[in-house]
C-alpha cells in the first residue's frame, strides 16, 4: 500500500517557516487580550471565545519550533493571568503546554489545512479547559465543576471562530524562510 | 550532561519554563501573596485603554453608528426613510440614555437610604478566560477600595472585590464558581451558603430536608460571612426541592438578573440593618362582616381559656407551674423567699378556684305565628 510522505512524515517537515513583524507578536495578544477584557461586557455570548488561546494556538503552529511556541503560549498565559482571579502561572503553565504541544504538531502535519486548524483548535481547547480545571482543583484546592458539555459546545464555537481568524492572520504574515 | 541537554533541547525548555511558573504559583499559595507588582502594571497598562474605548463608546458610539447607518441607507435611495431610521437612531440613542440616567438615580437614591458608606463604580473591562464572571470597576486603592469589600446594586448584591489596584478594581461576581455569602430567607428565617456554579443562578446549600423554604421566597443577606452587610437582597428561589444531603435550591441572583451590569456601589463601610418584613396585604376579595353589637373580636376563644383558672394556658409547662404554684400556696410557702424549706409537693393538689361562668346568650324566641 501506498504511504502519504506528506500527510504523516517520520521526518520534521522541511517547509517554510512563516515570519511575522515583531509588533505582529506584541500587538495581535494584546488585542486579543482586550477583546476578552471589553467584548464580553456589550455581547455576554462571546465570553465562551478564548481568543487568546487562538492566537496562541496560530502563532505555535506557525512557528513551528517548540521552544518558541512555548514562550509565546507562556508570554500570553502569564498577561492573562495578570488580568484575571487566579495566581499568576495558572493560564501560564497551561498555554505553555498548549504553544509547545501545537509547535510540536506543526512539525509533522500540514497546518495550513483548514480541516486541520479547526481540529487543532477544537482539541486544545479542550485540552486548555480541562488542563485549567485540574490543575485549579489539585494545585488551588478549587472545588470547581468541569461541566463536559458546554466545554465540548465552547470547543467547537472557538474552532469555528478559529478557521477564519487564522485566515485573516495568515494576511499578516511578511517572510517566508 | 551537554549533549544530553542538547538532545533534549525543545524538552528541557519545556520543563524550565513549566517549572518557573510552577515556583511562581507556589510562592503565591504558600506566602498567600500576590505578585502584585506584575498585576499592577498590567491592570495599569489596560485600564486607560478600556478607559478610552468606554469614553468613545458612550460619547460619540452612538452618533457614529447613526451615521454609518444613515449613509447606508442613502445610497439605497429613500430620504425619508433615512429621516426616519435617523429619528429611530436618536430615539434609541436618547433611551439608552434615559435608561443610564435612571439607573444612576436610583444607585443614588437607593445609595442614600442605606446606612453603609458606599462608593458608586463603574464597569469598564470583564476578566480574562472564557465564561469568566469577574469584571473590572473603575475605582482602586486611590479611592479607598480594599480587597474584601462588597459591591451592591439597589436589587441586591453583585459581588465582592477580589483585587485592587490604583486604578481599578477586580469585582468577582456572586455567579462565580467560588463564590460564597451567607444567607436567610425573608419568610421563614430558613439560613443557608449561597454559592455561584459559574451559570446565571446560584445554589444556598447546608439547608436541611426539614427546614420550610418555598418557591419564590426572597433570601436576604445574613451578615455571617462578614462581607456583605446583613439585610441586601440576594434573590429569589427559583427552584427548591429535597435532595440527599438536603434540600437542593437555586437561587436567581436579583442584580444580575438580564444580563450585564454597568454600575455599582462598593461598600466601603459596612454597617447591618434588618431583613426587611413580608408585607401582607388585606384580601379585597374575601368579604368579612363587622362583629356583632355587644361584642368584641378581641375576646379569646373557649377552648383558649383553662377549664380550672380561667387563665390562658396553653402549654403544658404552664399547667405544671400552675399546679406546684397552688401547692405552694395551700401551704402558705412563697417561691424564692423561704431558703431551706421545701413545700410538700405529695400532698394532693388543691381544688382550683370555680370558672367565671359563661355569658350565655339566650337565643332568640321563635316568632309566634
Amino acid at each position: 500500500m501506498a504511504h502519504d510522505d506528506n500527510l504523516l512524515p517520520n521526518q520534521p517537515r522541511k517547509t517554510k517557516v512563516p515570519q511575522f513583524r515583531i509588533i505582529a507578536y506584541l500587538f495581535i495578544p494584546l488585542l486579543a487580550i482586550l477583546f476578552q477584557v471589553y467584548v464580553p461586557r456589550f455581547v455576554e455570548y462571546l465570553s465562551y471565545l478564548e481568543l487568546p488561546l487562538l492566537v496562541t494556538v496560530y502563532f505555535a503552529i506557525m512557528r513551528r519550533q517548540p521552544i518558541a511556541g512555548a514562550v509565546i503560549g507562556s508570554a500570553i498565559g502569564l498577561l492573562q493571568d495578570s488580568l484575571s482571579q487566579h495566581p499568576l502561572g495558572m493560564f501560564g503553565i497551561v498555554k505553555t503546554l498548549v504553544g509547545y504541544f501545537a509547535a510540536s504538531i506543526s512539525q509533522r502535519f500540514d497546518v495550513e489545512n483548514s480541516a486541520l486548524r479547526f481540529i487543532l483548535s477544537f482539541f486544545f481547547f479542550l485540552f486548555h479547559q480541562f488542563f485549567f480545571w485540574v490543575m485549579a482543583s489539585g494545585l488551588l484546592g478549587q472545588n470547581l465543576e468541569f461541566q463536559l458539555p458546554q466545554t465540548i459546545i465552547f470547543a467547537f464555537l472557538n474552532a469555528v471562530v478559529a478557521v477564519p481568524l487564522f485566515l485573516i492572520l495568515d494576511r499578516l504574515r511578511t517572510i517566508e524562510r | 550532561m551537554e549533549t544530553f541537554l542538547s538532545r533534549y533541547r525543545n524538552l528541557t525548555a519545556l520543563l524550565l519554563l513549566i517549572v518557573g511558573q510552577l515556583l511562581l504559583l507556589a510562592y503565591q499559595v504558600k506566602a498567600r501573596e500576590d505578585v502584585r507588582l506584575i498585576r499592577i502594571w498590567a491592570v495599569t497598562a489596560v485600564t486607560p485603554m478600556a478607559r478610552a474605548i468606554e469614553w468613545v463608546r458612550g460619547g460619540t458610539g452612538g452618533f457614529f453608528s447613526g451615521y454609518v447607518f444613515l449613509r447606508n441607507v442613502q445610497q439605497e435611495n429613500h430620504q425619508l426613510r433615512e429621516y426616519s431610521s435617523q429619528l429611530k437612531l436618536k430615539n434609541q440613542f436618547l433611551a439608552a440614555e434615559l435608561a443610564t440616567a435612571d439607573r444612576a438615580k436610583a444607585l443614588l437614591e437607593f445609595r442614600s437610604r442605606i446606612p453603609s458608606r458606599t462608593l458608586p463604580a463603574r464597569v469598564i473591562g470583564t476578566g480574562t478566560g472564557a465564561n469568566s464572571r469577574v469584571v473590572y470597576v473603575d475605582r482602586g486603592t486611590a479611592d479607598g477600595v480594599k480587597r474584601g469589600m462588597a459591591a451592591i446594586t439597589s436589587e441586591g448584591i453583585v459581588g465582592k472585590v477580589v483585587a485592587s489596584y490604583p486604578t481599578a478594581s477586580l469585582v468577582q461576581l456572586i455567579t462565580e464558581q467560588e463564590s460564597v455569602a451567607g444567607v436567610i430567607s425573608q419568610k421563614n428565617k430558613v439560613r443557608g451558603i449561597l454559592k455561584g456554579q459559574g451559570k446565571n443562578t446560584c445554589v444556598v446549600e447546608y439547608i436541611q430536608n426539614e427546614e420550610k423554604l418555598e418557591a419564590g421566597e426572597w433570601f436576604f443577606t445574613s451578615g455571617a460571612d462578614r462581607i456583605y452587610p446583613r439585610g441586601l437582597p440576594v434573590g429569589q428561589v427559583k427552584m427548591v426541592r429535597e435532595g440527599r444531603g438536603g434540600k437542593e435550591v437555586t437561587v436567581e441572583p436579583s442584580a444580575l438578573r438580564g444580563g450585564g451590569i454597568e454600575e455599582m456601589l462598593i461598600v466601603l463601610d459596612g454597617v447591618h440593618g434588618l431583613l426587611p418584613e413580608i408585607e401582607t396585604k388585606p384580601d379585597t376579595e374575601i368579604s368579612i362582616l363587622p362583629p356583632p353589637p355587644g361584642e368584641t373580636s378581641t375576646q379569646p376563644a373557649p377552648s383558649a381559656v383553662s377549664e380550672q383558672g380561667g387563665q390562658l394556658q396553653q402549654t403544658d409547662a404552664d399547667k405544671i407551674r400552675e399546679k406546684y404554684k397552688r401547692l405552694g400556696e395551700s401551704q402558705g410557702f412563697e417561691y424564692g423567699a423561704s431558703p431551706g424549706r421545701v413545700a410538700d409537693f405529695n400532698r394532693p393538689v388543691p381544688a382550683a378556684p370555680p370558672p367565671p361562668k359563661p355569658e350565655t346568650v339566650k337565643p332568640p324566641e321563635p316568632a309566634k305565628q
